[in-house]
């Protein structure tokens, strides 16, 4: 397992954004099989990263290799065939509105596969099952709830069994009951499925509950990594002012500005 | 100062144009890849079916209607002007011309961008918006294939029927006002319209220029959703630009096939 190379590899990676650097040369592996946490303020670009790994982006230097291929060096037909094997879990859900939960779940399948249409159903429940939305899959999206919507969206995700699974800040705004139920499906279905997980959140206590790997981006630089046990014990400020949230610290409670007193002063 | 006012006054216009052209050139390149995925809709005719009611089938009401009132208003107006010159009886032909050349296609196509473009725009900005088309993308599904093509050969086929429709509707429009209300005979109007209407130089025209509409509006709808920035804001403004630019553009280009139809009949 530990000489397998990682899934995703990352090196030297940089990005810019309308002349904002987003990514000064980062450097990340994301381990086959296991989940792996990418946590950082936000703004730091952790949805960006994520749309650098599925090839929707184009970094300025640097690479990011999936799977041993180059992302940005694919072409077009290779980029889709290997997106296929790649799910992704969007902060809104984003399922098709016009469609209901049974057909959004099945519209992977019916894309990219020429199963026959029983098929597809007993797929599609398997997956709706899993994710404890069998009985509402003839509701519309509208009629979701947010945390209902991500389950849906993890049922499609998960459609075409992925080799990987990223997840976009799947813990935000979420109440705690559907919070703890994305916790155990996104671990559960990792295990059960033997996939690889990528998770980008700044959702601490979720996260690293479930994490076997987490990296802690903070502009543009990769700030520290490791397994959540050894980053609670990090002798750096500003890991433990991000992973206690800490309202002061490295990072100042108070945006730059010229000193309160003088301020006030001014006529 | 005035050196530099003057400067200032050619580096916006300059930097206009620059954004003109540049959007330009996005929307004929979106066009490229659009196209070729238009041939892979025979495949799959249920996306194409399904576009084309949302779009043409929902347009009829207003189409209809505003058809049936343009027909009535243009026989009564034509109708008090050509009785001065005891030419009543071709209010038929006149009316039929009128709506078959020029208001069919242009009045629907201006219909058609209020009613079904700003509907295509902001229902792709929207999908935007809300991720639906990034999603698509890592399903490894093409939005231009999956949402754009279906939508720009559903508008390029209903147009070209709806102004048809818009045509005939207004045809007995005025027929109802011209018989009913004003006298005419008939036999006259359907017997002039009839001997005065050719096939090919006025119906084929109107036609062609319905075709040339249906791609250009519902080419600029497509192209501003795709193309809207991601926001409430940014939907809205497509919207807007979707009608204000191919209503600009209807007009532009009806005059531009005028001239090249009609233009040496003189």
């Amino acid at each position: 397992m530990a000489s397998e190379p990682p899934l995703v590899e990352i090196r030297g990676l940089r990005f810019e954004y309308s002349g904002r650097t987003i990514f000064d040369g980062i450097d990340i592996d994301i381990r086959r099989g296991g989940v792996t946490a990418i946590m950082g303020p936000s703004g730091t670009g952790k949805t960006t990263l994520l749309r650098l790994i599925g090839g929707q982006e184009r970094p300025m230097s640097g690479c990011v290799r999936v799977d041993g291929m180059e992302v940005a060096r694919l072409s077009r037909k290779r980029l889709y065939e290997l997106r296929k094997r790649m799910g992704m879990l969007f902060q809104s859900g984003a399922l098709l509105t016009d469609l209901s939960v049974f057909d959004n779940v099945a519209f992977p399948l019916r894309e990219h596969t020429r199963l026959p249409e029983e098929m597809i159903r007993d797929l599609v429940l398997v997956k709706l099952q899993a994710v404890g939305l069998r009985g509402a899959r003839d509701l519309m999206p509208a009629a979701l709830s947010g945390g209902m919507a991500r389950r849906v969206a993890l049922a499609r995700a998960i459609a075409l069994d992925p080799m990987m699974i990223m997840y976009d800040e799947p813990f935000s705004g979420q109440d705690p009951i559907s919070m703890g139920v994305l916790v155990k499906l996104i671990r559960e279905i990792n295990d059960a499925l033997g996939m690889t997980t990528i998770i980008v959140s700044h959702d601490v206590h979720e996260t690293a509950a479930i994490a076997d790997y987490l990296y802690l981006l903070s502009e543009g630089r990769v700030v520290e990594h490791g397994t959540p046990a050894r980053l609670q014990r990090s002798g750096s400020e500003w890991t433990r002012q991000f992973l206690n949230g800490l309202p002061d610290g490295p990072v100042p409670f108070h945006y730059p500005a010229p000193e309160f007193g003088v301020e006030l002063l001014q006529p | 100062m005035n050196q530099r006012i003057t400067t200032t006054v050619l580096q916006r216009l300059g930097h206009w144009a620059l954004g003109r052209l540049q959007r330009l050139g996005r929307g004929n390149l979106f066009l490229l890849h659009v196209v070729p995925g238009l041939p892979g809709l025979l495949a799959r005719p249920g996306l194409m079916v399904q576009q084309t009611f949302a779009i043409g089938v929902l347009s009829l009401p207003i189409v209809v209607v505003a058809g049936l009132f343009v027909g009535m208003v243009l026989a009564l107006q034509l109708y008090n002007t050509m009785v001065d010159f005891g030419a009543e009886q071709s209010l038929g032909p006149v009316v039929a011309l009128s709506l078959v050349r020029e208001l069919g296609p242009v009045v629907t196509a201006l219909l058609f961008a209020g009613r079904a473009g700003s509907a295509l725009a902001a229902e792709i900005g929207l999908m935007k918006a809300t991720e639906q088309l990034s999603s698509m993308e890592m399903m490894a599904v093409d939005p231009l294939r999956r949402v754009v093509a279906p939508r720009l050969a559903g508008g390029i086929l209903s147009l070209p029927l709806l102004s048809a429709i818009f045509s005939a509707v207004g045809i007995s429009g005025g027929f109802l006002v011209a018989t009913g209300l004003l006298g005419v005979d008939s036999n006259a109007y359907w017997s002039q319209m009839r001997a005065n209407v050719d096939l090919f130089d006025d119906v084929a025209n109107g036609v062609i220029k319905s075709v040339v509409f249906g791609v250009v509006v519902t080419w600029i709808a497509v192209f501003e959703g795709y193309d809207a920035a991601p926001t409430s804001e940014g939907v809205a403004r497509a919207t807007t630009r979707t009608v204000v630019n191919s209503s600009l553009a209807v007009l532009g280009l009806d005059f531009i096939l005028t001239a090249l139809m009609f233009g040496d009949n003189t």
